[in-house]
């Protein structure tokens, strides 16, 4: 089984948030980068893969140089080897075209991706992504077993979960439940040593013309301070959202 | 040329967010000077949806389509898209819109704006603002492409009457197959849903351990609200994982969240922030909850609760 982790290369959520030029660009001084965390979780189950069902795993991210430090992570973490897309990931349908090309010239049968990227929380590459390749999908995804081609995942639904059985080749979102927080694997000084001599391919990307553009960014207007409530005063919390907040 | 709104529906009746998009879409129309038409899959009531400004109804009645599928069900929107001449399509951002809305995007060769909170602020380019950076700004995104999806966030747009006079047409679109199958739906019954809840009380390590959560479930009922948690609670086993909201959880975008024993950190926020009204309770005052929230109490959660739970149940007793 060849699997691929599609791995977003995210701002920290403790990082500050600013912008640039007129409010046009993120401001990425000082900003730590991370593995998007839902990638972490799905890239632990592919390392399970791995171990338990000698797959091979691939990471990929479609990005610019800057990114290589994150997919170096990935490998050191367990992947045995990484892809960059060279260019700049401005549209989630540009990304998942990209994403697309790799999986066909590699031959992948199972991807796996996450539910949203921490930065533009589109939602939007693992189904473009499955559409393109005409790849089963499953989103949100909180469980998964391979059996042969057979797969079956849960997904996380509202007030629930579903079963949902598939076959290969498919894509999958994966969130915090494809493994469990503790299972999460952190590089060690062995991974870390031998990441450094993993292969990291760059390929150029293919035309694909954006569908969307950014405009320009906002931040949300200030908070008001909080209005404090006695402790021996509830009846006036009550009072508050009832007549001014007005939500009870 | 049309708006297109898929209103969804669970065992034939709508889902709050299903008049939300309606109420957004009409007003969409407006702007671009059109008509609404909004899609239903086995629903029975789709008089309502006049209620919110549909002008017209494609009603798809079929046996077939009873259980979700993400594919099929983008493609049926596909083709109702087609009929229409929709120039927007828009879906709801429940679990299953979620899933929706990028296939239906890639089955339109469509640009997508996710997270949408606001009205087109310019049709022409077509720019809409959308949440982005986990809460901590937003994006003003341009869709260039000719037709346009968006998903709408929930609860950013509320409910607005428009009472219009529409009329209802079937729509009979033919079926894809799925590689896709559904073998097991487990949903909890009689409760509500962090995702359909009005309000949501939620609780944190404060609570120092799992037996102490009868009074956030008296809270919690007492208010008609869903019950959540922080991450360490679910990841300690203390409450279930499908509780846990934040920026890895669920998204909380509720009226009123009420927030005791948690610290309010920054990844906490994220996924809760988007909530109207917070209520922080915590014992200790220099808590960063404090200063996300409107309403706070400083104090021991073990006094307070049960003490509001009270005046609650007072304030209840006179308003009922
Ligand atoms: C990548 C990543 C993703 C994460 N995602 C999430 C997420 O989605 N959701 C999430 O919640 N966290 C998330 N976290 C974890 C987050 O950083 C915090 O660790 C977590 O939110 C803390 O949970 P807590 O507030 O319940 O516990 P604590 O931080 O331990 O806070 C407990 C609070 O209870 C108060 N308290 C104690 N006793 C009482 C009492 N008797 N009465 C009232 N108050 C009391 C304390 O003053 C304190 O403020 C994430 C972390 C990382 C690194
Ligand atoms: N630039 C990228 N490179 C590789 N994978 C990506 C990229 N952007 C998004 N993805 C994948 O798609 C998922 C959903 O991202 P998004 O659609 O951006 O919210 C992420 O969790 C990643 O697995």
């Amino acid at each position: 089984m060849k699997v691929l982790v599609c791995i977003s290369h995210v701002p920290d959520t403790t990082s500050k948030i600013n912008f640039t030029d007129n409010d046009t660009k993120f401001d990425t001084n000082g900003v730590q980068y991370v593995i998007n965390p839902h990638d972490e979780y799905s890239l632990t189950r592919a390392m399970w893969l791995k171990e338990n069902q000698g797959a091979t795993v691939t990471v990929v991210n479609v990005g610019t140089v800057t990114t290589e430090p994150t997919l170096r992570k990935a490998l050191a973490i367990g992947a045995d080897d990484a892809i960059r897309v060279n260019a700049e990931p401005t549209d989630g349908f540009f990304v998942a075209k990209q994403l697309a090309e790799v999986v066909k010239n590699g031959g992948y049968d199972l991807v796996i991706a996450g539910r949203e990227s921490l930065d533009y929380n589109g939602g939007m590459v693992p189904g473009i992504l499955a559409t393109i390749l005409d790849y089963n999908f499953i989103n949100a995804c909180i469980g998964l077993e391979i059996n042969g081609n057979n797969v079956t995942a849960t997904r996380e639904i509202d007030g629930g979960k579903e079963v949902l059985t598939t076959t290969l080749p498919a894509v999958i979102a994966g969130q915090k439940g494809i493994v469990e927080e503790k299972d999460l694997r952190i590089p060690n000084m062995r991974g870390i040593m031998t990441a450094r001599t993993k292969p990291l391919t760059i390929v150029e990307p293919v035309a694909f013309e954006n569908t969307t553009s950014t405009v320009n960014f906002e931040k949300p207007a200030a908070k008001g301070a909080v209005k404090l409530v006695d402790a021996d005063n509830l009846a006036e919390l009550v009072n508050l959202l009832h007549t001014e907040a007005k939500v009870i | 040329m049309a708006v297109l709104v898929f209103a969804e529906s669970t065992d034939g009746k709508f889902k709050k967010t299903a008049f939300e998009v309606t109420s957004y879409g009409k007003k969409v129309a407006e702007q671009l000077g059109t008509n609404l038409v909004v899609l239903t899959v086995n629903a029975t009531d789709t008089n309502s949806l006049y209620t919110y400004g549909a002008e017209k109804i494609l009603k798809v009645s079929d046996d077939a389509l009873a259980t979700f599928n993400a594919k099929i069900y983008a493609d049926v929107i596909k083709q109702a898209a087609a009929n229409v001449n929709a120039v927007v399509v828009i879906i709801d951002s429940s679990s299953n819109g979620l899933y929706l809305a990028p296939l239906v995007a890639a089955t339109l060769n469509a640009g997508l704006a996710t997270n949408v909170v606001a009205l087109p602020t310019s049709t022409s380019p077509f720019v809409v603002k959308r949440k982005a950076f986990s809460n901590k700004a937003f994006v003003n995104t341009s869709i260039n492409t000719d037709i346009k999806v968006i998903g709408l966030a929930k609860n950013s747009f509320g409910l607005k009457e428009n009472q219009v006079s529409g009329s209802e047409e079937s729509f009979t679109p033919t079926k894809l197959l799925s590689g896709v199958t559904s073998s097991s739906i487990d949903k909890t019954t009689g409760k509500v849903t962090i995702a359909d809840a009005d309000i949501v009380v939620s609780a944190g390590r404060g609570l120092k351990g799992p037996e102490n959560w009868g009074m956030i479930e008296e809270l919690a009922e007492v208010l008609g609200a869903a019950t959540a948690c922080s991450k360490p609670v679910s990841d300690l086993g203390w409450r279930p994982h499908g509780e846990h909201v934040g920026q890895t959880g669920k998204p909380v975008t509720s009226n009123l969240y009420i927030a005791v024993g948690i610290s309010g950190a920054i990844q906490h926020l994220a996924g809760v922030n988007s909530s109207k009204v917070k209520v922080v309770i915590n014992t200790d005052p220099e808590a960063p909850f404090f200063k996300a929230a409107d309403y706070g109490v400083v104090g021991d959660a073990f006094d307070v609760v049960p003490k509001f739970i009270e005046k609650l149940k007072e304030f209840k007793a006179q308003n009922s």
